[in-house]
C-alpha cells in the first residue's frame, strides 16, 4: 500500500486544506430563519402575520397578567388596588380570588376540619401508584417517598386529631421500606396498591371501616371461588363461579355483616370516621375521585372487553360488541343523566346508592368502551406466530394472554390508552350537569355567586384550566417515559 | 450432488436407535379449510427415535400436517394419537400433548418482550411449575448446547436470525419434549446461518430425539433422516429411507420434485 502511495501521481494533493467557515448566509440562526421562516413570498407573509398576532396578543395579555393582584378580599378591592398602582385605565388580573377561595376550588364544601383526609388519600395514592408505575428503583423515588412522608407528618401536626394516625402511617411506611431493603422496592408495595381503593373510600367518605373491608373481601371471596372452581371445572367455569360468588357476597352477606360488625365496634375511633356526604364533595377532590377511580377500573375492564370482542364464543363476543357499540354511540352526558335519574327507578326502593359512585360507574363504562377498542387495535397488531408459539409451549388461554399477548398489546396501545385516560379526566367536569360541583363550572359558579367575587371571569377558568393541563401533561409525559423505557428494553 | 449445505461432518449414530414403541399414530386423517380439502387420508406411524423429513411442493400441506400433530390445526376426520393420547376437543389432552411436543417455526416466534433466558424459562415455570432457579439452570444448559449462553440476557431483537432460531430450539427443549416438530426451520435464514441451525438439529438427532422436520435441506435429510416422506396435494405420495428415496424414486411426481430441487 505504502508503495502505491509513494508513487502516486504528483498532481494529487497529499495534504488537505482546512475547511473554511461557510458564508454567514449559510450558518446558524440566519440560515435557519431563511430556510424555515422566509423561504418564499407566501412564507414570509405568513411569518410576519404570525409575529404580528403574537405581538398583539402579548401586548394585551402581559400587562393584564403582570398587574395581577394576589392579596385582596373582593373583586372591588382588587380593582381599587390596580387603579391605585397602575392608573385608572389599567386593567389586571385578580388572582386573589384563587388565593381566597383556594380551599373551595380544591375541596368544594368538604368539611374544613377534615381536609386532611382527602390530602392523606392523595399522598397514599402516590405510594400505591409507585409499584404500578415504576418497576425500577431510583433515587427520585426515594426523594418522592421522603416528600410524601414529610407531608404526612406535616398534615398530622397541623390537624391535631390526626396526629396518631399520621405517626402510625409513617411508622408503617418506614418499617415496610426498611423491611424490604434489597428486595424489589417499589414492586413489593403492590399489596398496598391492592388495599388502597378501600382505604381511599374510607378516608373520603368516612363512616364505618367495615363497609370497605367487607366490600373488598368480596374480591377475595370471588378469587377463592375462582381458584377452587377452576381447578375442578376449568378456567371459564371458574371465572363465572368467581363472579357469581362475589356478587352473592355483596348482595346477601355484605349488608348484614357490615351492620353486625358496626354494632360491635360502635363509633369508636379506629373503626369509625366522621361521615361526609357526597353533596359536600366538590372541586378537585371530586374531579380526582371520579377521574382516578374511573381510570383504575376502566383499564382492566377495557382489557376484558377487548378480549371478549375477539372471543370465539358467540355469546361473549355478541355481548361485548353490543356493549362497546352502545356505549360509544351515546354521549357521556346521557349516561350521566341515566346515572342521576333513571338508575333510581331500577334500584330497590330505599337503597341509597351514592350519586358519586353512580357517576363513577358511568364514566368508567364510557371510558372502558374506548379503551377496549384501543387495546383491540394492539391485539390485532400482534403477529399470529405469538399466539401459536404460546399454544405450542402448552400455555393455556389465560396464561398466554397474561404473559405473552397482553404485555405486547398494551405496549403498542400505550398512546391510545393514555389519550383515553386524559379524555376521561377532563370529562369529569361534565358532572356539573348532574348537580355535582366540578371545579370548572360548579365551583366557579359558586364562587361568582358570592357578593365579593361577582363578575370575576377569566381568573378561575385560567387557574382550573392550568391545573387540568398540568395533570394531563404529566400523564402524557409518563406515557412517553414508559414507551421509551419499553423500547429501550425490547429494541 | 450440488447441495450448498451438504453435511460434511461425521454423524455419530450410536444413539440413533428406532424403537418399536409408537410415538405418533395417524390413521385415516382428513382436513378441510372450508371446501378446500388440504389433507387427504393421511396414514402414518412414527416410532420413538425416528427422524423423519417431510418434503414436497409449496402448498402441499406439509405445515398443516405437522401443525395437526400438536393441534395448532384441528383435523376433521380420522385419528391422531400422540404418546398414547388421542387429540380430540378435550383441552386437557391438548395441553398434555403440547407439553410433550416441541415445535420450531419458520419465523422463530420468540417473545420479543422477554429476554432470551425468560423466553426459555417461561413455559417450564408456568406450565410445568418448575421452580425459577431450576428452570434457569435448565435454560442455561440448553442455551449452552445451542452455543449461545452469552446472549441469555439480551432480547430477541438483538440477535441474528440464526441465533434466534437456535434460541427457539432451546426454548422448546427446556420443556423436555419427547418429540420435536420443525416447520422449515431454516428457510427464513441467510445461507451462512443455515449451517449453525442444522448443526444444532443434527446434535439433537444424535441424542436420539424423535423428530419430524419439514425442510428442503436434502443434505440434512440424507445425513440424518431415517425416512423421507414426500407430500403432494395433501397426500403422502411416497416414503422411503433416504438412499432409496433420492436414488430410486418411485412416482413421477417425486421424480419431478427431486429434479426441480436438486437438478440445478
Ligand atoms: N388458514 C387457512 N385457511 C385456508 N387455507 C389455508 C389455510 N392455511 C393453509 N391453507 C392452504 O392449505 C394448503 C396447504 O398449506 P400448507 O401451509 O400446509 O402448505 P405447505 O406444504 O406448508 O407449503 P409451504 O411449503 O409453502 O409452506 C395451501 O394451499 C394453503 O393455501
Ligand atoms: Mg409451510
Amino acid at each position: 500500500m505504502s508503495d502505491l502511495h509513494a508513487n502516486a501521481a504528483s498532481y494529487v494533493r497529499n495534504e488537505m486544506l482546512p475547511p473554511s467557515d461557510p458564508p454567514a448566509m449559510q450558518t446558524g440562526a440566519i440560515k435557519w430563519l431563511r430556510e424555515n421562516l422566509f423561504s418564499g413570498w407566501l412564507n414570509t407573509i405568513l411569518t410576519i402575520l404570525g409575529f404580528a398576532a403574537i405581538f398583539f396578543l402579548l401586548k394585551e395579555f402581559t400587562p393584564w397578567f403582570l398587574h395581577g393582584v394576589w392579596k385582596a378580599n373582593s373583586l372591588g378591592e382588587c380593582r381599587e388596588i390596580i387603579a391605585a398602582t397602575w392608573g385608572e385605565d389599567a386593567h389586571g388580573a385578580c388572582w386573589a380570588v384563587i388565593r381566597e377561595r383556594w380551599n373551595q376550588f380544591m375541596f368544594g364544601f368538604y368539611p374544613r376540619e377534615l381536609y386532611w383526609r382527602p390530602i392523606l388519600a392523595l399522598l397514599l395514592l402516590m405510594v400505591a401508584l409507585a409499584p404500578i408505575l415504576f418497576s425500577e428503583r431510583s433515587n427520585k423515588l426515594w426523594i418522592a417517598g421522603g416528600v410524601v412522608a414529610a407531608l404526612v407528618l406535616w398534615l398530622s401536626v397541623s390537624y391535631g386529631q390526626f396526629l396518631p394516625v399520621g405517626i402510625l402511617v409513617v411508622i408503617a411506611a418506614v418499617t415496610a421500606l426498611l423491611g424490604s431493603r434489597g428486595a424489589q422496592w417499589p414492586s413489593n408495595l403492590i399489596w398496598f396498591s391492592g388495599l388502597f381503593p378501600g382505604l381511599a373510600f374510607w378516608l373520603l367518605w368516612g363512616g364505618t371501616v367495615w363497609l370497605p373491608v367487607v366490600a373488598m373481601l368480596g374480591f377475595v371471596v370471588g378469587w377463592i371461588a375462582f381458584r377452587f372452581a377452576s381447578t375442578v371445572m376449568g378456567a371459564i367455569v371458574g371465572a363465572g363461579a368467581g363472579v357469581v360468588a362475589a356478587f352473592l357476597w355483596w348482595y346477601f352477606v355484605a349488608g348484614p355483616l357490615v351492620d353486625a360488625l358496626t354494632q360491635i365496634t360502635g363509633r369508636t375511633q379506629p373503626f369509625w370516621l366522621r361521615g361526609v356526604d357526597s353533596d359536600e364533595f366538590g372541586g378537585f377532590v371530586l374531579a380526582f375521585t371520579i377521574g382516578i377511580a374511573g381510570i383504575a377500573i376502566s383499564l382492566p375492564m377495557g382489557i376484558i372487553l377487548a378480549l371478549g370482542r375477539r372471543s370465539d364464543m358467540p355469546l361473549v363476543k355478541g355481548l361485548c360488541v353490543g356493549f362497546i357499540e352502545f356505549i360509544r354511540g351515546v354521549p357521556l352526558i346521557t349516561l350521566l343523566f341515566v346515572a342521576s335519574l333513571l338508575l333510581n327507578y331500577f334500584l330497590p326502593p330505599g337503597t341509597n346508592f351514592d350519586i358519586i359512585l353512580r357517576v363513577i360507574i358511568m364514566v368508567t363504562l364510557f371510558s372502558a368502551a374506548y379503551i377496549a377498542e384501543v387495546i383491540r387495535g394492539g391485539l390485532a397488531a400482534l403477529p399470529r406466530g405469538q399466539y401459536e408459539a404460546a399454544d405450542a409451549l402448552g400455555l393455556d388461554y389465560w396464561k398466554a394472554q397474561r404473559l405473552i399477548i397482553m404485555p405486547q398489546a398494551l405496549k403498542i396501545s400505550i398512546p391510545g390508552i393514555v389519550s383515553s385516560f386524559i379524555g376521561l379526566f377532563k370529562d369529569t367536569t361534565l358532572v356539573v350537569f348532574v348537580a355535582l360541583l366540578d371545579p370548572l363550572k360548579g365551583i366557579t359558579d359558586a364562587v361568582r355567586a358570592s357578593i365579593e367575587w361577582k363578575g370575576v371571569y377569566w381568573e378561575p377558568y385560567i387557574f382550573v384550566g392550568a391545573i387540568f393541563f398540568i395533570v394531563c401533561f404529566s400523564m402524557s409525559r409518563y406515557s412517553m417515559y414508559l414507551e421509551n423505557k419499553l423500547k429501550r428494553e425490547h429494541r | 450432488m450440488s447441495d450448498p449445505h451438504a453435511i460434511t461432518r461425521e454423524i455419530d449414530r450410536s444413539h440413533m436407535q428406532v424403537s418399536d414403541e409408537v410415538a405418533i399414530q395417524i390413521t385415516g386423517m382428513n382436513k378441510w379449510y372450508g371446501a378446500f380439502h388440504v389433507l387427504r387420508d393421511i396414514n402414518m406411524t412414527v416410532n420413538r427415535g425416528e427422524r423423519i423429513v417431510i418434503c414436497g411442493p409449496s402448498g402441499s400441506g406439509k405445515s398443516t400436517l405437522i401443525r395437526c400433530i400438536n393441534r395448532l390445526e384441528e383435523h376433521q376426520q380420522g385419528q391422531i394419537v400422540v404418546d398414547g393420547i388421542e387429540l380430540t376437543n378435550d383441552l386437557k389432552n391438548i395441553d398434555k400433548v403440547r407439553s410433550e411436543v416441541g415445535m420450531v417455526f419458520q419465523h422463530f416466534n420468540l417473545f420479543p418482550h422477554l429476554t432470551i433466558l425468560e423466553n426459555c424459562t417461561l413455559a417450564p415455570i408456568w406450565v410445568r411449575k418448575v421452580p425459577k432457579k431450576e428452570a434457569e439452570a435448565t435454560a442455561m444448559h440448553f442455551l449452552e448446547k445451542v452455543k449461545i449462553p452469552e446472549q441469555a440476557n439480551k432480547y430477541p431483537g438483538q440477535l441474528s436470525g440464526g441465533q434466534q432460531q437456535r434460541v427457539a430450539i432451546a426454548r422448546s427443549l427446556c420443556m423436555k419434549p419427547r418429540i420435536m416438530l420443525f416447520d422449515e426451520p431454516t428457510s427464513a435464514l441467510d445461507p451462512e446461518m443455515i449451517k449453525e441451525v442444522l448443526d444444532t438439529m443434527i446434535e439433537l438427532a444424535e441424542e436420539g430425539m424423535t423428530m419430524l422436520c419439514v425442510t428442503h435441506e436434502m443434505g440434512f435429510a440424507q445425513a440424518v433422516a431415517n425416512r423421507v416422506i414426500f407430500m403432494d396435494q395433501g397426500q403422502i405420495v411416497e416414503q422411503n429411507e433416504p438412499k432409496e428415496f433420492f436414488n430410486n424414486p418411485q412416482s413421477d411426481r417425486t421424480k419431478l420434485f427431486l429434479s426441480q430441487i436438486l437438478g440445478h
